[in-house]
């Protein structure tokens, strides 16, 4: 790994000089998990527990002509069989989904994608349960399915949704953004426009820990303690409280250790509502946790999008605007989760880091018989497909003019001096100075003589490819004038107190799925409080231990919950020197903070320590009015903005002319994400996304076949890159803080997943250039490659 | 049916049925649950266990196979309060972040360490190549394997030998 910076700081950034706060520190969540002490819900055991589990359709869109559940209920150990009819019976069948749609918990009328939930078996242990679900009989009706988005909308094409009253086509929403009129203008007078057809395939998150829950009713007084594999635990408790009746008072989510979540869970699964339902049935608790074809069958997928860009130009390189046109893929029940003002998440955003003229997009989304979700595999609502359109219409473009596509972005970006800087679709960029990073991964990678290596090699026939690519990302959701979802707004709680002996504990709203929040957070509470990290106890996912909150996605937990944490440290502070000045009997505004004590101005060996206030607050000295008695505080954070980190990343790829194999030599990556609070987090969320996003270009897809089957459904069709696949990353960093955040920093979390799929991708194409490729769709598999070699190129079904 | 194994260094006799796997008996069974599992068709490797000092991935052995074998976990790996060097090591250089991989990487890392002492880069990436880590993108436990073959723990490591063969 090389770490380069080549200009100063932001102070509060720095490594190793300020280890009380922000700085490289080894995790507080490490030695539980080393030990193989984490605590992940299938390691949870209640006692009486049962276990359940879900039969799921074979076939991707047929009408239930009966179930047959009498042998399975004959079956020893089994104590419940549940299917549509009971739900039916209960007004339990069909669930709200994330995007005011409806969803159905099981089949009560008609399968709409393959794997989706027909029964629920409870019985005594996993293995009665799934030896119940093949004796369950199941007599389908089966109906032509509509597997290519691009003919969801043909006339005549099977209506899915005919549970929708009204509803005579697969249309789910138009949606569009910037100007129209303005840039058809552009580009109509363009010296230069470039088209292409723009595939991002159906992938999916899979973390290596699968969606599961353990649900515990109490009958007598009609309590809920609900274990969830879930990223946004208050979230989720207010939907259960809407869909099941249980008040919300009676109803307790509990998030423990999460094995990854990367968007997969976001959503709220008829899993998790059968086993609250198993539960009530049979008045014990129940577990269900799917396996992982399940889970690449039935969950959130990610993206689905085919997009037609279109870049104007001038002939100098002058990029003066980007229009296009997206059919989004829905799957069968429109479940996304994404801000209810945005059905295409921040597509938005695909104006990229250029300074343009106009832009505009229209998004149109249609139902199909595949699995319902989207906005998933750390996607920041749809940035992923945004940036990968414009990072990819730009080096077409680069390639049109014959420039060199580094020079090109050069060339356009957005100047330091325009931010905050007005995009043409309706964001505010925060912050950002572009050239200073792209210019330090070109250092990095030795960009020159990478190209002369390239010249030398094509000469030889040898295909190496060189791919560029800057993202800006838009994180932090939201302002709640503009977001919320399902009405709830995008808001984030923190409460700090302050414990007599000067110990903290911090609770926050949001839910780690391996990020590292309670390192990070207490990280930030030290920088604030001046009390060390391994003093500050960081409580969360359980929803009756903390603050309301939306959760841990779109990179959002630093952005806005690590702004509420920082906001309620400084509160704690500011109260801390009312009542310092009360034990030193003076007025607060003679005092002067250090870190970790207020002293008298002009005499600082006259002071109080944070543990020396936290007694007094807690003693027995007289304070002053208004003033509590505890060292405590709470707030609710509503961003003013979302952050804008970004990046420039560049990646060197060799092919193998033989087999068309892919084999990534290098990848440069520098980030800048403002204000960096551990760097060692920091560097492994970076390193985490590229992985994502190798393994999107080069290995991943969910395809299906005509008759709707899904070829994605275990871990031997859908590729994961391993050690083998990915290079050891070569990573930087730049700061450019945000201004409006607390302490300046921006999201990180998902920055690499949306900036490392076009940099792979333009390097391939770059690789391929001598055979005339000008665009090749994902996954760019060794097959793919060869056949874009023989010139004939096809996009992913 | 009857089994008998030697677990972390203790001795268990279990009746089971015969179709039960490895991973759940583990678990479920003996209520070890830094073992994890991930997928159903022995690509993932959360599953990972040694037996007799070999990586296999336990949602693929029967619980039977494994009757007279000795069985190492992650809760096996570390010496009292004295960490493993390969725990150690993924704590100094960030070799985890969800943690349900972990396990299974640690353990593969001991097993190459015990054959190997001093792997290069490639032979540590080689090694963990059955199994998938879908937070970290692989070099930060690289390092970690690296960091571990750098601080051996001699004494400690010849100690739980000799602790094994007495219990044998």
């Amino acid at each position: 790994m090389t770490i380069l910076e080549d200009r100063p700081s932001n102070p509060a950034a720095g490594d190793h000089d300020r280890p009380i706060g922000h700085g490289r520190m080894q995790r507080k969540e490490d030695p539980r998990f080393v030990r193989g002490k984490g605590h992940y819900v299938d390691d949870i055991v209640l006692p009486g527990m049962l276990h359940g589990a879900i039969l799921r359709a074979p076939v991707a869109h047929a009408r239930l002509v009966s179930i047959d559940t009498t042998a399975a209920l004959a079956h020893p150990g089994v104590h419940a069989v549940i299917t549509g009819t009971d739900l039916q019976a209960l007004g339990l069948a069909w669930a709200p989904t994330l995007s005011m749609d409806v969803q159905a918990v099981l089949v009560t009328d008609k399968v709409r994608f393959q794997g989706q939930e027909v029964a629920f078996v409870v019985a005594d242990d996993r293995y009665a349960a799934r030896d119940a679900l093949e004796l369950i009989q199941v007599e389908y009706d089966v109906l032509p399915p509509v597997v290519d988005a691009r003919k969801a909308m043909d006339p005549g094409a099977p209506v899915i949704r005919d549970d929708l009253e009204g509803r005579t086509d697969n249309h789910i929403f138009d949606w569009e953004a910037g100007n129209k009129a303005e840039t058809d203008a552009v580009f109509a007078s363009a010296d230069v426009v470039v088209k292409q057809e723009i595939v991002y395939p159906r992938v999916h998150p899979a973390p290596m820990e699968t969606c599961g829950a353990v649900a515990d009713f109490d009958p007598i007084d009609g309590r809920l303690i609900l274990y969830e594999t879930t990223q946004a635990p208050h979230a989720h408790r207010t939907l259960f409280a809407m869909v099941s009746g249980i008040p919300e008072h009676k109803i307790r989510v509990v998030s423990p250790d999460i094995g990854g979540g990367f968007g997969n869970k976001v959503g709220i699964y008829p899993g998790y509502i059968l086993a609250v339902v198993g539960s009530i049935v049979t008045g014990k608790p129940v577990k269900w946790v799917e396996d992982r074809s399940e889970n690449l069958m039935s969950t959130s997928f990610a993206r689905d999008y085919i997009m037609q860009g279109e870049i104007a130009a001038t002939r100098d390189g002058k990029i003066l605007a980007l229009r296009t046109n997206v059919l989004a893929d829905h799957g069968a029940f429109n479940a996304t989760a994404q801000p209810t003002k945005y059905p295409a998440g921040f597509f938005h955003i695909f104006t990229g880091s250029y300074d343009l003229a106009a832009a505009h997009c229209t998004v149109t989304g249609v139902y199909t018989n595949k699995a319902p979700g989207g906005v998933a595999y750390a996607c920041s609502f749809r940035v992923t497909e945004a940036v990968y359109l414009v990072e990819r219409m730009v080096d077409i473009l680069a390639r049109k003019l014959e420039m060199d596509p580094a020079e090109l972005r050069l060339k356009n970006f957005i100047k330091k001096e325009q931010f905050p800087y007005p995009n043409k679709t309706g964001w505010e960029y925060d912050s950002g100075d572009y050239e200073p990073t792209m210019r330090l991964s070109m250092k990095m990678a030795g960009y020159d003589e990478l190209r002369r290596e390239q010249k030398e090699k094509r000469e030889r026939g040898e295909l190496m490819g060189i791919g560029i690519s800057f993202f800006t990302e838009t994180v932090g959701a939201g302002p709640r004038k503009d977001m919320d979802i399902l009405g709830l707004g995008m808001a984030d709680g923190a409460e700090l107190r302050i414990h007599p002996t000067g110990k903290a504990v911090v609770r926050i709203s949001v839910q780690s799925q391996g990020q590292g929040h309670e390192t990070t957070f207490a990280q930030i509470v030290a920088e604030e409080i001046g009390i060390p990290p391994e003093d500050i106890d960081v409580v969360h996912g359980d929803t009756d231990q903390t603050p309301f909150g939306l959760g841990t996605y779109g990179s959002r937990s630093t952005p806005v919950s690590g702004a509420a944490v920082a906001l309620v440290a400084r509160k704690v502070r500011e109260k801390a020197r009312f009542i310092a000045a009360a034990m030193l009997e003076t007025r607060p505004e003679d005092l002067e903070w250090e870190k970790g004590r207020w002293f008298v101005k002009g005499d600082p060996s006259v002071g109080k320590t944070m543990a020396e206030i936290a007694m007094g607050a807690h003693g027995t000295v007289a304070l002053p009015e208004g003033i509590d008695g505890n060292l405590d505080a709470e707030v609710t954070y509503d961003p003013p903005n979302l952050t804008f980190p970004f990046g420039a990343y560049i990646c060197v790829v060799d092919i193998d002319p033989g087999t068309g194999h892919v084999k990534v030599r290098r990848f440069i990556a520098v980030d800048d994400c403002g204000t960096r609070i551990n760097p060692m987090i920091i560097e492994g969320q970076i390193h985490g996304g590229l992985t994502d996003g190798v393994g999107m270009a080069l290995m991943e897809i969910i395809e299906f076949d005509a008759e709707g089957n899904c070829l994605g459904g275990s871990l031997m069709d859908y590729l994961i890159p391993t050690a083998m696949e990915v290079p050891d990353w070569e990573t930087g960093f730049t700061v450019t803080p945000s201004p409006h955040h607390p302490i300046g920093a921006k999201g990180v979390g998902e920055s690499a997943t949306v900036g490392s799929p076009p940099a792979v991708v333009n390097a391939v194409v770059d690789a391929l250039a001598p055979f005339g490729v000008v665009h090749m769709d994902m996954p760019c598999t060794p097959s793919r490659v060869w056949e874009a070699m023989q010139g004939r190129t096809r996009p992913p079904v | 049916m009857q089994i008998s194994l030697t677990i972390n260094g203790t001795f268990v006799t279990r009746e089971i049925e015969p179709r039960v796997l490895l991973v759940h008996f583990i678990r479920d069974d003996l209520r070890l649950t830094g073992t994890h599992w991930g997928c159903d068709t022995s690509n993932c490797g959360t599953c990972v266990v040694l037996m007799d000092g070999q990586p296999v991935k336990s949602c693929t052995v029967l619980a039977a196979m494994a009757d007279g074998h000795t069985i190492t976990t992650v809760e096996g790996l570390a010496n009292g309060a004295t960490l493993d060097p390969v725990q150690q090591g993924f704590m100094e250089e960030h070799g985890l972040q969800c943690g349900f991989c972990t396990p299974g990487m640690m353990l593969t890392a001991r097993a190459l360490l015990d054959h190997n002492p001093h792997p290069e880069p490639l032979e540590i990436r080689e090694a963990i190549s059955g199994q998938i880590c879908r937070c970290t993108g692989y070099a930060t436990i690289v390092r970690s394997i690296q960091w571990a073959a750098e601080h051996p723990l001699v004494a400690a490591a010849e100690t739980t030998e000799k602790e094994e063969e007495v219990r044998a």
